[in-house]
Formats: C-alpha cells, structure tokens, sequence
C-alpha cells in the first residue's frame, strides 16, 4: 500500500463511503448480471434483454419518462419565474417543496380516491356538464401523478439559476430594444439552462425507473424498467436478469448524466438556496 | 456553527432518550411472558382479537408481521435477519421450502386439536403426512362480477370474461400463475403445464382479452369492487368474501372449466427461536372455537370441521366458498414448477402485459 501522504486524511471517510456504497453496489450488479439461475456463468442474461420485450418496454419507460419531464418544465419554468417576481420568494417555495414531505406511497394511494369515478375529479366533470370518465388507470393519470411528484424537483433547480441571475442583464437587454421574447430567448434562457440540466436529471432518470405508480395508478398498463426489476429481484427471484435490467439502467442514467452534463456554472444542483 | 453543534446535540439526546425507552419497553413486556413468538402472515389474514386472547392465555407475546406474497417470504426467511416462528405459506412454496431445508418438522404430540381438521385437507401430496405444515386455510380462485353494473350479465365460464360486452370492465390480479393459469385453464389445458406449445397458445388467447382488461392490480381490487369502480375481476375467494361483506350485488363463481384450489399452511420455519411457543400458536388456532371466529372475521374457508359446525350454516353450506368435494374434484392444486419455469410464467405475462400497451 501506498501511504496517502499528500492527501488529506478527512478524505478517507469520503473515500470509504464511496467504495462501499457506491462502487461495491454497483460491481456487485454487474457481477450479478453475469449469472443464471442455477448459479453457472452465462451471458444470456444480456442475450434476453435484446428481445423484443425488454427492447419495447426501454423505448415505453423513455417515452414515459420524456413526456414526464417535459410537462415538469414546461410547469416549472414558469412557476420559477414567477417564484422570483414574488415578494416572499421563500414562503412560497416552501409551500412547493412541503408536499414532497409526504410519503409517495401516501399521495399516490391519495390519487386513487381523488381519479376515482366516484371521486372528486370525476363528481366536478358530472357538475360541469362533461360526465363521468375513466381517468384512473389511463396514460392521462400516470402521467399526471408523475409530474405532481416530481415537480419540486424540477423547480427548485431552475429557481435556484433564475434567482442568481442578474438583473442588470435583463435591464440591458431591454435598454438595446430587445423584445420581452428575445430577452427571454436570448438572456434568461440561456443562462438558466444549467438549472434545467439539474432539473432534467433530477426528474428523468427516477421517471425511467418508476415502479409502484405504474401498478397503483396505471394498472400495469404502463411498463417500465423498474418494474421488471422488481419482478426479477421478488418474484421470479431471477437476480441475474433483474441485475442485467439494472445495468442498462445504469448506463442509461450515465448517458443522461453526461448529456446534461455542466461546463460552466450556473443552476447547482444540489439546491443550494442561500 | 455553534448553533448547529447545539442542534446536533440536542438531536442526539433525543434519539438516545428514544433508544432507551423502547429498549426498556421491550423488556418490561417480555419479562412478562415466556418469551416470544413472531409470526409471519399473509395482511388481514387473522383476527387480532385472537392474537391477544393467545397472548393472554399462554404469556407469551406475539409479534406479528405481514407479507403479499409467497416468494418474498421465502426470500427473508431464507435471509436469516429475523428469526421467524411462524409463518402460513401456500402449498406449492412448502414443497420448494422443504426442498431449500426450511423447515422444522411438527410434533404431533404438541397440538391435540389436530383432530379438529377434516381429514379431506391432511396428508395432501406437498407434504406426505403433515410432516412440516397444518392447515390453515383454503379456497379458490374465480369471477367476482356485479351484475347490477352489467344489465344483470352472469358468469359462467372463463371464456366469458372474453365477451365484447366488458370492454375496459375486467380487473386482473397482478400474479402470473394467476393470469396465465386463466389461459390455460380456458382451453381445459393443466394449471401445471409445462409444455411451451400449451403456454404460448394461453398467452395468445391472454392478448385477445387486452381490451376488456381495465387494469392488473393487487389488493386494492377489493376496494374498487366494493365501490362499484369495477364491474368483474379475478380474484381468490377471500377477496370475494370480503367484497360480498360491503357490497352485497356482488357474486362470485368458480368457473365450469376448473381453477385453482390451493391451500395455507402453517409452519415452523427453521429460523424459529421458540419452537414450544410456535407449536403452543398452531393448536391455539385449531381450537374449534377460535378457528370459527377466525374464519368469521377473514372471510376464507376453514379446513377445521369442528369449527365449522360452529359456524353459521348458511356460511359453511355455501358452495362458492365451501365448494362441495365434487366440485374440488375439478380443480388443481398448484405444484413447484421450479425457478426456471416461474421465469417463462413471468416472461409471458409481461409480454401479455407489453402487449396491452
């Protein structure tokens, strides 16, 4: 062994934790993957995972977990905006971010009464003339419920980036006679895309892997990834194959992390609201 | 930062307080009995009313706990972690604990209201002689429909769960066995069938019904049918029972073409600490009297004929939930396939359910 000298020593906790609970974990699932059920070493794992059903449920998880963060933002975006203009920005920041407190299982059994035809959603539609309709268990209700989980997570990045930045910019942007859209288009826009990355990321890549909603809320008409993993892993108890689901997750998640990578500064994405 | 050392602190000395507390709970309750029994169930599958007058009668103290289905039980009793007593696993996952060395033998000597239990439900082939496991409960699987919300349309077969009529109407539970098994049983193939040409013919069928499915989910299909959100479902006949006891429009059959008998079975996992205590619970739940408000408050079908003759008669005398040994003639218990053939089970009703997309 090498003596460490150089390095600090307050690092080694940083050091263990790492190799431990991340590097450990994420070894482990790829030495996993490699295995059948007997225990023999096999690359078939990888081979099944090229057929058409595994392949037609990553193209439905992306599709899923793209119309999700794509209505995320376009909520978000606005709702930032908006947050910075308010005079107690952190009140109602607050009032955004108090309903992630709440236990997800909770809302989204919530959101089973609420989408019931019975229930208030369905009981307004009567009043208004429009009638009962099958929201739950619908691509509508998924979707729904999937962005009201996640959109704290896509706000608070993009409040983060709007609130840094400077006025003075958007102030000179109007004195030369930009437009309030090209002063949007070409000022704020750009500079705040480092907290739409963050917000991308932070919604994206759970939405590939959501499972639960899909049973509760779609009624296992809307298959993703995380739910074939959890078969594998508790029903099947095929740990190889729901390994192998795990790691293209993983290199999907990579991908993504990657492609909404950050050069500069910008939006932080860890929340940071000073 | 002084601020935050001092909150550090505070949170601390709170949570070592708490420790302490329960720590000292949990003694102070287990001085009190000979010791403890944790047992591993099925969720609202006893009475807990019955779980203290066991405590009280016998001092010992039960702690209960609850899983959804019998692979995952298996897997955290195989994990070791927490030392089960108890726990009432379905026929075939007794079959593959034995094999995996799971489980305790069961002395007879210990539970004299053994003699309680129908003979019809002993000495079933997945365990010659009750070696390992007592009967606990037993039941079906079939149509739960409301015929008020389908202009009085019955059910008979499974093929009518095909019928054009129910589009969007028909809730499936969220089990491959289960669903597969409606497959294969609708062309009168084994419940048990290996044979990938039988398989792939049910999954087919499986894909025709896609339309009329209104969604595959689990428990909450109770729920949704007491409330009329859903019109038909298949369903085990506990689910029924509990259904019928809200909502009584509500009807279930088991379909002419067969199904699933299955039973559950108590058993002493060989991760128990107290095995005395283990056999003390098995008889205390075979006692005719306890059996029958046992079967009152769960809804499925007591294999205990001395608590039967308790029971109300128009209960034990129906033949949706009691059906007559004619009728479980026809059905088929499941049997350990083995993890290989749990696998394609579950390859095909993914594909069935990628296919509904």
């Amino acid at each position: 062994m090498k003596a460490t000298q150089g390095r600090p020593f307050y690092l080694i906790p940083y050091y263990l934790w790492i190799a431990l609970f991340v590097i450990a974990p994420i070894a482990l699932i790829a030495y996993f993957s490699f295995f059948d059920l007997s225990g023999n070493f096999t690359l078939d794992n990888y081979k099944n995972f090229f057929t058409s059903v595994y392949l037609q449920m990553t193209l439905s998880s992306f599709w899923y977990a793209f119309l999700i963060t794509l209505f995320s933002i376009l909520i978000a975006y606005p709702t930032a905006y908006w947050l910075t203009k308010t005079k107690h920005k952190q009140l109602w920041l607050l009032l955004i971010i108090i309903p992630s407190w709440i236990n997800l299982l909770l809302k989204t059994y919530a959101f089973i009464g609420i989408f019931g035809l019975y229930g208030p959603a369905n009981n307004f539609l009567e009043t208004i003339g429009i009638g009962r309709l099958q929201i739950l268990f619908t691509d509508f209700s998924f979707i729904f419920v999937a962005v009201y989980i996640f959109i704290p997570f896509m706000i608070l990045p993009i409040f983060n980036s709007l609130d840094k930045l400077n006025p003075a910019l958007v102030d000179a942007s109007r004195d030369l006679g930009a437009s309030p859209w090209t002063t949007f288009r070409r000022v704020i826009f750009p500079l705040t895309t480092g907290g739409v990355k963050s917000g991308i990321q932070a919604v994206f890549i759970p939405a590939l892997s959501l499972f639960m909603i899909t049973r509760l809320i779609a009624g296992n008409k809307v298959i993703t990834l995380g739910t074939a993993i959890e078969q594998q892993f508790l029903v099947t108890q095929n740990w190889g194959m729901g390994s192998t689901i795990a790691v293209f997750l993983i290199l999907f998640m990579f991908i993504i992390m990657i492609l909404t990578g950050q050069k500069e500064k910008g939006g932080s994405a860890n929340g940071k609201t000073r | 930062m002084k601020e935050l050392i001092r909150a550090a602190i505070v949170l601390i000395a709170v949570s070592a307080l708490l420790m302490y507390g329960v720590s000292f709970l949990e003694r102070s309750t287990a001085k009190s009995g000979s010791g403890s029994i944790t047992v591993y169930n099925w969720g609202e599958y006893i009475d807990p009313e019955l779980i203290a007058q066991f405590e009280e009668e016998h001092n010992i103290r039960v702690i209960y706990e609850t899983f959804d289905s019998n692979e995952a039980m298996m897997t955290k009793i195989e994990q070791g972690g927490t030392s089960y007593d108890i726990a009432v696993p379905s026929e075939y996952a007794i079959e593959k604990m034995k094999e995996n060395d799971l489980l305790l033998p069961i002395d007879h000597e210990l539970i004299p209201n053994l003699q309680n239990i129908d003979p019809y439900f002993l000495d079933l082939p997945f365990d010659p002689g009750n070696e390992y496991s007592i009967p606990y409960f037993w039941g079906t699987v079939g149509i739960a429909f409301n015929p008020t919300l389908l202009e009085g349309q019955t059910f008979e077969s499974w093929d009518d769960l095909w019928n054009h009529t129910l589009e969007q109407e028909v809730i499936l539970v969220d089990s491959a066995r289960e669903v597969i098994g409606m497959g294969l049983n609708s062309f009168g193939y084994s419940l048990n069938s290996t044979d990938p040409a039988e398989l792939r013919e049910a999954t087919d069928k499986l894909k025709e019904i896609g339309p009329n499915v209104k969604a595959i989910i689990g428990d909450e299909v109770v729920e949704m049918m007491r409330n009329e959100e859903a019109a038909v479902a298949l369903t085990w006949s506990g689910h029924a029972a509990d259904m019928m006891w809200i909502n009584e429009d509500i009807d279930y059959i088991i379909p002419e073409e067969g199904s699933n008998l299955w039973f559950d079975n108590m058993i002493i996992p060989s991760t128990s600490t107290n095995v005395e205590g283990a056999h003390a619970f098995i008889n205390f739940m075979l006692d005719a009297d306890v059996a029958a408000q046992n079967a009152d408050y769960v809804g499925y079908a007591t294999p205990n004929a001395a608590a039967v003759e308790l029971m109300d008669p128009e209960v034990v005398s129906d033949e949706r939930f009691y059906p007559s040994e004619e009728i479980r003639d026809r059905l088929e218990v499941y049997e350990n396939l083995g993890l290989e053939m749990l696998g394609v089970y579950n390859e095909l009703f993914l594909e069935f359910k990628m296919d509904m997309q």
